[in-house]
């Protein structure tokens, strides 16, 4: 189960620490750092299911505005 | 003795039933001499040997495949051809291989052991051309009385009816007409008999595309399978490397949605890709090139009635993941042996449904293995491409990422865990030898194997002192007792989590169907019943 309780015994150093993870980065070098962490995060996490709340909650609210390439293929 | 394939000619023949004043009557028509079809053609053959009953092959061409195509031949594949009495030929040529490496940029990343352990009659890949798969897969047909091949008859038209198929088949000299009782189609991607019927696969293709370069030269390579992502000899893109026999070399350039299909052919396109990879004096020539895009798509039923798709006909996947060719000779093997079953008159019709929900679902397996390979491989959004890089960046010092980088997760033979044919445990049982699952191998004291000793037919596998009879039954069963003195390393018991008095009930094919701590004549009857679709 996804824990959306207070986790985080100094919340204001965590999101410091968060924000300095990206001082001067670029909109790429961002994407790249954030990415990593995810991944480094979930490995963490471990717990499917709760990877699999999360994001759930992360991509709710967000109408789709781009799109996959993916073409339909019939034969 | 060296054969060239790629250049054998068959010539087109007139058949006696050209003349005949009616359509001549076929219990099985094969249709593709490919690997799938081929193999069919051979496994419906030996199992309808002293029936009376042969077999009908035909193709609509003079020849075997002229390019490498196919390369990857999976272990359980050798064990398939191992049955069909040409697996010895295949890994004689073939290379052996089981390593992996993935690099990124200059780096190497990881690397995986596709069978670490010991104790198996065949490695877990070969590499062989396409070529001679066929050929030895030819050489086979022709030895079998059981086999006709016809070259240049190319099936025009296709009537199903209640009972069996009517075929119009051209040829130079016209058309002729005949009646199967059962059509296996194994004509390929572009299936004319699929097509013929109104029938079609679906799924996805992928924006991308990729050159094959195969090239003959002198390298010293380990035999291995790299592969890397965004190397500075063909930045942004991914490169595979793999060995063939006879000196030739896979080289699999990713090359982007937006290249020119036909100018990326021209050697003098191809050669600098090349050189860029192998040294700018590598010394090598270019055996066969070809430019791909692919795609993800299966039939929604393979079995129509007395219509049945095998192969290229039914599904199609990536190539990463060698899970084409190899998945073919599994739906091969599949449907022979419940075809032969029913045309022996010792299984009703309905066993064949069985094919359908066997091979319907390792098709979807393959093909969720292939889509999460290429969505690896070719990155479909940017935050796809933000993660595959942040894999392979932390795959470098961080063992869990080296699990999430995907360059083809490789065949393996799917274990038909829900199958109408299995009997569900009714003790205790420990290991992967789950009903449905691909029997695995074991060495026996006397430097056979297991899976060679278990044969063709219905195998009652008991591990004891002494074999038991032979509970009597329709068809026969034929009992292979494993005792601890042949199991001379214990791996048998093992891997079957055997103790003694244990049964396994082994399909034709080589899938586990029940299995019990003691051997029961009335359960084992009652198993073989539900094996063969009586119950």
């Amino acid at each position: 189960m996804l824990n959306t309780e207070p986790n985080i015994a100094s919340p204001d150093d965590f999101y410091e620490a968060l924000l300095r993870m990206h001082q001067d980065l670029s909109p790429e070098q961002g994407r790249q750092v954030d990415a990593r962490l995810i991944l480094l995060l979930s490995n963490h996490i471990g717990d499917l299911a709760v990877l699999r709340q999360a994001m759930a909650r992360a991509r709710q609210g967000i109408e789709p505005a781009g799109h996959d390439a993916i073409i339909a293929a019939r034969a | 003795m060296h054969v060239d394939y790629r250049s054998l000619r068959f010539e087109y023949r007139r058949s006696p039933d050209q003349s005949a004043a009616q359509a001549v009557r076929h219990p099985v028509v094969v249709v593709g001499a490919g690997p799938v079809g081929l193999a069919t053609a051979i496994d419906l053959a030996q199992r309808l040997e002293g029936s009376g009953q042969t077999v009908l092959l035909l193709d609509d061409d003079s020849g075997l495949s002229n390019g490498s195509r196919a390369i990857c031949f999976a272990k359980r594949t050798l064990e398939i051809f191992d049955r069909l009495g040409c697996g010895e030929a295949m890994v004689e040529k073939g290379v052996t291989w089981s390593r992996g490496r993935v690099f990124h940029r200059e780096d190497p990343v990881y690397s995986f052991d596709l069978l670490p352990e010991g104790g198996h009659g065949r490695p877990a890949f070969i590499n062989l051309q396409q070529y001679y798969v066929e050929g030895f897969l030819l050489d086979r047909a022709r030895a079998l009385p059981g086999i006709e091949i016809r070259w240049g008859n190319k099936v025009s038209a296709v009537e199903p009816s209640v009972d069996g198929v009517a075929l119009s088949v051209e040829t130079p000299e016209g058309e002729y007409r005949i009646v199967a009782d059962y059509l296996v189609a194994a004509d390929g991607a572009r299936s004319p008999i699929r097509r013929a019927l109104g029938l079609e696969s679906k799924g996805r293709t992928f924006r991308d595309r990729f050159l094959i370069a195969d090239v003959r030269m002198k390298a010293d390579f380990p035999a291995e399978r790299w592969f890397w992502f965004d190397p500075p000899f063909h930045p942004n893109q991914s490169v595979l490397l793999h060995s063939q026999p006879d000196g030739v070399w896979r080289i699999d350039f990713q090359l982007g949605w937006d290249a020119d299909p036909v100018a990326e052919r021209e050697p003098g396109r191809v050669i600098p890709r090349v050189r860029a990879l192998l040294g700018k004096d590598a010394d090598f020539e270019l055996e066969w090139v070809s430019v791909y895009t692919f795609s993800c798509l299966r039939m929604e039923r393979f079995r129509h009635g007395r219509v049945i798709f095998a192969g290229d006909a039914a599904h199609g996947v990536s190539p990463f993941g060698a899970r084409g060719a190899n998945s073919g000779v599994q739906d091969a093997e599949n449907i022979a042996w419940k075809l032969a079953l029913v045309l022996r008159g010792e299984a009703p019709e309905a066993l064949l449904d069985s094919y359908d929900a066997e091979r319907v679902l390792a098709a979807d397996e393959n093909i969720l293995n292939s889509t999460r390979s290429t969505d690896f491989i070719t990155p479909k959004n940017e935050a796809s491409r933000a993660f595959r890089d942040a894999a392979l960046d932390l795959a470098r010092d961080c063992a869990f990422a080296r699990k999430l980088v995907n360059s083809g997760r490789l065949s393996l033979p799917s274990t038909y865990r829900d199958s109408p044919l299995n009997t569900p445990d009714a003790e205790a049982f420990g290991g992967a030898m789950v009903p449905g699952a691909p029997a695995i191998d074991a060495p026996l004291a006397d430097g056979g194997w297991l899976l060679r000793r278990l044969g063709g037919g219905f195998a009652l596998l008991h591990f004891g002192e002494a074999a038991p009879a032979a509970p009597h039954s329709v068809p026969p069963l034929r009992v292979v007792n494993i005792s601890p003195a042949e199991d001379a390393e214990g791996l048998a018991a093992a891997r079957y989590d055997a103790r003694p008095g244990t049964t396994y009930l082994i399909r034709p094919d080589q899938h586990v169907c029940a299995r019990w701590r003691r051997l029961d004549p009335d359960a084992v009857r009652a198993a073989l019943d539900r094996a063969t679709g009586r119950t």
